[in-house]
C-alpha cells in the first residue's frame, strides 16, 4: 500500500521534473550554440557558478529581505484576522468595509512603498510596513467570508448547547473559516515577497534582494541578477510550500483533502 | 440603500481618521518650522491648521491631495509633462498593450494545455509554482535586456505587464476549460462530438465565468507590472516614474496623487471587466 503510494508520487513528479530539466538543457545548449552574450542571457551553469561564489552576499541579501517579509506578513495577517472578527460582530461595518476591502485588493498597493520608506526609513521596518498593507486586505476579506461559512445547522446546534458568542466563535466558526484563512495566507506569501522586493527600489541600506537586482542590473552583472532571482524564487516557493503543508495538517478534515485520500 | 449608507459611513470614518493622523504626524514637523521661523506664540489651533497645509508633509491631508489632483488632472493641459493625465495615459497604454498580449498568450497556452494531457502533467506544476515566485523581481532585468536589442519606450514595460498578467490567466482558463462536469462531457461523447467540437460547444462557453474572473486578476496584475516597470526606466514618464520622483525629492503630495490615479486606473479597468462579465453571464444564463 505504502510502496504503491510512493510509486504514484514519483510517477506524478517525473513529468514536471523531466520538463524542467529539458528547459535547463535547451537553455544551456542554446545559449552556447548561438553565442548569446552574457549580458543578455547567461547559461544556467554560469549562474550556478556565480551563485556558489557569492553565497555570503546572497545570504546577507536574503536575511535583510526575509526580515521585512516575515515580520510584515505576521503583523498583516494577524491584523486581518483580528479586524475580521471585530467587523463580523456588526452587520453595518461588514456592509461598509467589505466592498471597500474588495476594491482595495484590485488596486496597485505596491505604490505605497515610497510613502512607507519615507515614514519608516531605509531599513527593513519600511519593507515590513509595505507588506503589512499588502497582506491585510486579502486576509480581512477572506476571513470575513470564512466566518460566514459555518452552516445554519451547525450554528443551531451550538445554540441548543447554550454556547455563547465566544464559544461559538472558537469551537465552530473559526475552525470552519480555516480553509479561507489558509487561502489568504497562501496568496499573501507571494504578495509579501513582492512588496518587500519592490519596496527596496525606493531605498535600502545597500543590502537586500530587491536592491541587489536593481544594482546588478545597473552595471550589467546579469549572472548575479539571475542568481538572486533564483534565491527569491526558491524562497517564495518554500514559503508557499510551508504554509500549504501546515494547511494540510490543520485542515485535514476539509473536503478538498478527504477526496484525495479515498 | 442600506449598504450605500454603511459604505458612506466607513468612508467618512476613514477621512476623519486620515485628518487626525495627518495632524498628529505633521505636528512635530510644523513645530520645527515654527521654531525655525522664531514663532512661539502659536495656539494649538494654528498648529493643527498649519500642519494640515504644509508643503512637504509627512502625510498630506485629504484636501491637499484632492486639490493637487484637481490641479494636475483637470487644470493642466493633458500634453504637459506635469499633467497626471499625460503620465496616466502612458501607464494605461503600457497596461493595455501588455494585458492584451498577456491575455492572448495565456488563453492560447491554456487551450494547448487542456488539449494535450502530457503537456498538462509536465507544465502545469511549473505554471502553478511560478505563481508562488515573486516574478516581479524579473522586471528590471527584462527592461535592460530589451534595451540591448534597442527595444525602448512602451514595449519593455508592456512586456512586463504581459508577463505578470500571463500566469494567473493561464491558470484560471485551464480551470475554466476543465469546469464542465463529467455528465456533460459524456453527453458530448454520446453525440460522438470531436475534441474540437467538445471544446467549442462545451468547454469554451463553460469557461466564461472563469474567463472574466481571470481577466480581472490579469488586468490588476498588468497595472502593477506597468508601474513597477516604470521604476526602472523612470525617464520615460508614467505613474511609477512619478512615484519614484516624488520619493527622491520628498514630494509626498505628488506620491499620493500618483497613487490615487493608479488606483483609479486599476479600479476602472477591473470595474469595466466586471460589468462586461456580469452582462455576458446574464445573457448566457449563468446567473438567474
Amino acid at each position: 500500500m505504502n510502496g504503491r503510494r510512493l510509486a504514484e508520487r514519483v510517477a506524478d513528479l517525473l513529468p514536471p521534473l523531466a520538463f524542467g530539466l529539458a528547459v535547463l538543457a535547451i537553455w544551456e545548449v542554446g545559449v552556447r550554440l548561438l553565442h548569446v552574450p552574457m549580458i543578455i542571457l547567461p547559461t544556467p551553469s554560469a549562474i550556478l557558478a556565480r551563485f556558489l561564489t557569492s553565497i555570503p552576499t546572497l545570504a546577507a541579501d536574503f536575511w535583510q529581505t526575509i526580515k521585512g517579509v516575515l515580520i510584515g506578513y505576521a503583523i498583516g495577517c494577524a491584523a486581518g484576522v483580528a479586524v475580521a472578527v471585530l467587523v463580523d460582530r456588526s452587520g453595518f461595518l461588514k456592509r461598509g468595509l467589505l466592498p471597500l476591502g474588495n476594491l482595495v485588493s484590485a488596486l496597485p498597493i505596491v505604490g505605497v512603498a515610497p510613502i512607507m520608506v519615507m515614514w519608516f526609513g531605509f531599513d527593513w521596518p519600511s519593507k515590513a510596513a509595505v507588506v503589512v498593507v499588502m497582506t491585510f486586505f486579502p486576509m480581512l476579506v477572506n476571513t470575513v467570508a470564512g466566518l460566514a461559512s459555518a452552516g445554519a445547522m451547525e450554528r443551531d446546534l451550538m445554540k441548543t448547547y447554550g454556547a455563547d458568542y465566544w464559544q461559538t466563535l472558537i469551537a465552530l466558526r473559526l475552525p470552519s473559516a480555516l480553509p479561507f484563512i489558509f487561502n489568504a495566507l497562501k496568496i499573501n506569501t507571494t504578495l509579501a515577497m513582492i512588496g518587500a522586493i519592490v519596496a527596496e527600489d525606493f531605498g535600502t541600506p545597500i543590502v537586500g534582494m530587491g536592491f541587489r537586482i536593481s544594482a546588478e542590473v545597473g552595471h550589467l552583472g546579469i549572472d548575479m541578477v539571475w542568481a538572486t532571482i533564483a534565491v527569491a524564487a526558491v524562497t517564495g516557493s518554500l514559503f508557499y510550500a510551508i504554509i500549504a503543508g501546515v494547511e494540510r495538517r490543520v485542515t485535514f478534515w476539509h473536503a478538498s483533502y478527504r477526496a484525495k485520500e479515498a | 440603500m442600506k449598504s450605500a449608507l454603511s459604505i458612506a459611513t466607513v468612508i467618512l470614518a476613514i477621512l476623519a481618521g486620515w485628518y487626525a493622523a495627518a495632524a498628529l504626524m505633521n505636528a512635530s514637523l510644523q513645530r520645527d518650522a515654527y521654531a525655525n521661523a522664531g514663532r512661539t506664540d502659536y495656539s494649538t489651533r494654528d498648529l493643527i491648521a498649519d500642519s494640515l497645509n504644509m508643503e512637504r508633509p509627512k502625510l498630506p491631508a485629504p484636501h491637499q491631495v484632492v486639490s493637487e489632483l484637481y490641479r494636475l488632472v483637470l487644470a493642466t493641459a493633458p500634453t504637459s509633462k506635469r499633467s497626471l493625465v499625460y503620465h496616466g495615459a502612458i501607464t494605461l497604454e503600457e497596461t493595455l498593450i501588455g494585458f492584451l498580449i498577456g491575455a492572448t498568450l495565456g488563453i492560447a497556452l491554456a487551450v494547448v494545455i487542456v488539449s494535450m494531457r502530457w503537456l498538462e502533467r509536465s507544465m502545469m506544476p511549473w505554471i502553478i509554482a511560478s505563481q508562488t515566485v515573486p516574478i516581479i523581481a524579473l522586471a528590471p532585468m527584462i527592461v535592460v535586456i530589451l534595451n540591448q536589442f534597442n527595444i525602448t519606450g512602451v514595449a519593455p514595460k508592456a512586456a512586463i505587464a504581459a508577463y505578470l498578467s500571463f500566469f494567473p490567466i493561464t491558470v484560471g482558463m485551464v480551470k475554466g476549460f476543465r469546469s464542465p462536469d463529467p455528465l456533460m462531457l459524456d453527453l458530448m461523447r454520446t453525440y460522438s462530438a470531436t475534441r474540437a467540437q467538445t471544446f467549442l460547444k462545451l468547454r469554451a462557453p463553460a469557461s466564461a465565468p472563469f474567463f472574466f474572473a481571470s481577466m480581472k486578476i490579469g488586468a490588476a496584475a498588468a497595472v502593477v507590472g506597468a508601474i513597477v516597470a516604470e521604476l526602472t526606466k523612470s525617464e520615460d514618464g508614467g505613474l511609477g516614474a512619478r512615484l519614484l520622483e516624488g520619493s527622491y525629492y520628498g514630494q509626498t503630495v505628488q506620491i499620493w496623487t500618483a497613487l490615487f490615479v493608479g488606483a483609479a486606473l486599476s479600479a476602472a479597468l477591473v470595474g469595466l471587466i466586471g460589468f462586461l462579465g456580469r452582462a455576458t453571464e446574464r445573457r448566457m444564463g449563468f446567473v438567474p
